[in-house]
């Protein structure tokens, strides 16, 4: 059956890619009213694609190890 | 405050989530080809994906935006709904009970009652469990889209439709497995939405010892949370889990210990996790005994955590300081000062006075006038201004996240919001089916015909629901009162199961009527008591602290009848069932299973259950 990594995977890598680039050509001032100065959707699109990553990663493992067995 | 615009990105952030969860119900469509894939997964899932659903299902929109609330109103302390209840309660379930739901061919949790005692037992809870799922989905409903109107101006009716009809999709296509699915993508969502608000909250506020000091000035002094002519509440009041429950007087849940940790940590706890169908069928769905066993005690894990992203919030709003730019600066309201905007501007931290909205004459015209509401004190007057704790979620979430990511934290919220629904929806396909569809209206059809039932039975209670909404949209007290009822029913439930399991004496006509008398004492109750109810009489008996309290003690009050009456009516009544027919169903006559003999001590689940009780013993400690 489908293994439910590969859409959580596929679904964060697009939210966090959105995101993080979003955050790279977006304006300063936002980041100064509501996050303290931080560019919040850059550091969390990152945050994202890297736990979309995993969660990718974890199913291409756990299909190669089915192949083999 | 005037309502919150979304940027394009935002509604991108929102339709991109949208379209896996739908995508998800396709994806699983061929799988279905039974009932039994329907309603129960096919018994095929392994047990970290039915243990996150397990959380996830009853992480609806209702427990995010309540447990925000309850930690602005009673801090710390809102912990226990995770720390005393759930957690012992979970762990129960997993080792003890799970045996009996999975090992026997019981497909739901009315249908054990009726393998266990008699039809009649099963017909009681099937019927009243399905009419409180459709009902609190449709509450959950007018919730979510109530919220939405206020904070974005979305058109109510548009809410409603389109994510009742999301849900609708992918359950009509992929059943429980879809749901399930979807619930693990939605907790993660949850999780990675709401995570950065205790980040930027408790960074600015200067961490948890900047929140405990600030807090401790603020829950002393401000006018809207102490109560007139009481004295104020002691140090760590909001931040303290049980420092202060030796009186109900000096915490701000006006309850005593016993009161809660029998109430809430005993009864409702172990009544709600052990015995309500729409989190167990989840546990049932796992692929094995072993995994359906370790299913409730995995989901411990993320349990205990839950509290930093939706109570932490909750107490930082009380104390946070609104930004410049964001919100209008800040106001002293009074009782009935007419104001323009549906939001209030925060007057206590982030969180808006409550605003009431009324039909009055103005120059001989009637308009909708907007004032501010004022909380009823001792007197019974209005003392002083009540505060909208409902929107402590909402606000953080426009305050600390920008255009993008506050697409995200809706987004998340959406989730939360679809995870709970689609919880209550594939319980009640199920019991509604299996439980009064095949017993009672059209038994011996095929399978394929239950399959067609469940599909129609998912459109049906999502229609009935939404009708739900709208009934609540118009009389807001009838929904009240319904939540009320459903707290009759449910808690006497668990000593009926406890004696049905670990009690081969205990007879059919015990538990019925047991169940009775339980619901019954729960009526009474709130019938005698205050301060809600007492429509028996114009004083009541008692008048307890805070509607909480009286809740913790009518559930002591109604497990207690139900306890001693089924024990009394089964000594008095004939046994009906043999030894052989209750094997596989109560504890002293099923053979010690022995699935997972294999597995190493550390992946047993009492070895994860006392493990998880450590830690969790641990938290009430650290945070006492």
């Amino acid at each position: 059956m489908l293994d439910i990594r590969y859409p959580i995977g596929v679904m964060f890598l697009i939210l966090g890619g959105i995101l993080a680039v979003f955050g790279a050509f977006s304006n300063q001032e936002m980041y100064d009213i509501h996050s303290r100065g931080v560019n919040i959707n850059l550091v969390w699109g990152c945050v994202l694609l890297v736990f979309g990553a995993f969660m990718l990663l974890m199913a291409v493992r756990a299909q190669r190890r089915g192949k083999k067995s | 405050m005037e309502t919150v615009r979304l940027g394009q990105i935002d509604y991108v952030i929102l339709i991109v989530y949208t379209l896996f969860v739908l995508g998800i119900g396709f994806a699983l469509k061929r799988y279905m080809k039974t009932s039994t894939d329907f309603f129960l997964s096919g018994r095929s899932i392994p047990a970290w994906i039915t243990a996150l659903a397990f959380v996830s299902a009853n992480l609806g929109a209702n427990e995010v935006i309540g447990m925000g609330a309850c930690g602005a109103k009673y801090g710390m302390m809102t912990c226990h709904f995770y720390w005393l209840g759930a957690v012992a309660a979970m762990v129960f379930v997993g080792v003890f009970m799970m045996p009996f739901y999975y090992g026997s061919k019981a497909r739901s949790v009315p249908e054990y009652l009726k393998l266990r005692f008699d039809e009649k037992t099963r017909g009681f809870n099937a019927i009243s469990f399905a009419v409180m799922t459709i009902f609190q989905s449709g509450i959950s409903m007018y919730a979510l889209a109530k919220l939405l109107q206020l904070l974005l101006n979305w058109p109510f009716g548009m809410s409603v439709w389109v994510s009742a009809a999301v849900v609708l999709i992918y359950i009509f296509l992929g059943g429980l497995t879809s749901a399930i699915y979807n619930e693990v993508l939605q907790f993660f969502l949850i999780v990675l939405g709401f995570l950065p608000l205790v980040v930027f909250g408790l960074w600015e506020i200067g961490g948890w010892q900047g929140l405990v000091e600030k807090l401790n000035v603020v829950t002393k002094t401000s006018e809207y949370l102490v109560v007139k002519g009481a004295p104020p509440y002691p140090d760590g009041a909001w931040t303290s889990v049980w420092a202060n429950m030796g009186s109900s007087a000096s915490n701000p849940m006006h309850i005593e210990w016993f009161g809660m940790v029998a109430g809430l940590g005993f009864v409702l706890a172990f009544g709600y996790w052990c015995t309500d169908f729409l989190v167990v069928q989840r546990a049932m769905a796992a692929e094995s005994m072993s995994a359906a066993r370790r299913t409730p005690v995995l989901a411990t894990i993320p349990k205990i955590l839950i509290p930093a992203i939706v109570i932490i919030p909750g107490m930082i709003a009380l104390v946070a300081r609104p930004h410049e730019g964001v919100f209008p600066a800040a106001s002293m309201p009074k009782v009935g000062e007419v104001v323009q905007t549906k939001i209030a501007p925060p007057c206590l931290g982030l969180i808006p006075p409550k605003v009431e909205e009324k039909m009055e004459f103005v120059d001989g015209q009637q308009q909708i006038v907007r004032r501010i509401k004022g909380e009823k004190g001792r007197n019974g007057e209005p003392d002083k201004v009540e505060l909208d704790y409902d929107l402590v979620m909402p606000m953080m979430l426009v305050q600390y996240f920008p255009t993008g990511l506050l697409g995200l934290g809706l987004t998340a919220l959406m989730a939360s919001f679809m995870s709970g629904m689609a919880g209550n929806v594939t319980a009640f396909n199920t019991v509604w089916t299996y439980d009064i569809y095949q017993s009672y209206i059209m038994p011996n059809r095929s399978d394929n015909h239950y399959l067609w039932m469940g599909r129609m039975a998912t459109v049906f209670g999502i229609v009935v629901s939404i009708a739900a909404a709208y009934v609540a949209a118009h009389f807001n007290n009838i929904m009240d009162f319904i939540q009320l009822v459903f707290g009759f029913v449910n808690a006497p439930l668990f000593a009926t199961f406890l004696l049905g399991m670990f009690w081969k004496r205990a007879t059919g006509h015990g538990a019925f009527f047991g169940l009775l008398a339980g619901t019954g004492a729960s009526a009474l109750h709130t019938a005698l008591t205050g301060p809600t109810g007492h429509w028996l009489v114009a004083n009541p008996v008692h008048t307890y602290g805070s509607d909480m309290a009286q809740n913790f003690w009518m559930a002591i009050f109604s497990w207690t009848t139900c306890f001693v009456v089924t024990i009394a009516i089964s000594l008095a009544t004939p046994r009906k069932k043999s030894d052989a027919e209750l094997r596989g169903l109560v504890y002293s006559l099923t053979p010690r299973f022995a699935d997972d003999d294999h597995l190493g001590w550390y992946a047993k689940p009492e070895a994860l259950a006392v493990i998880m009780l450590l830690i969790t013993i641990a938290l009430n400690i650290y945070f006492w």
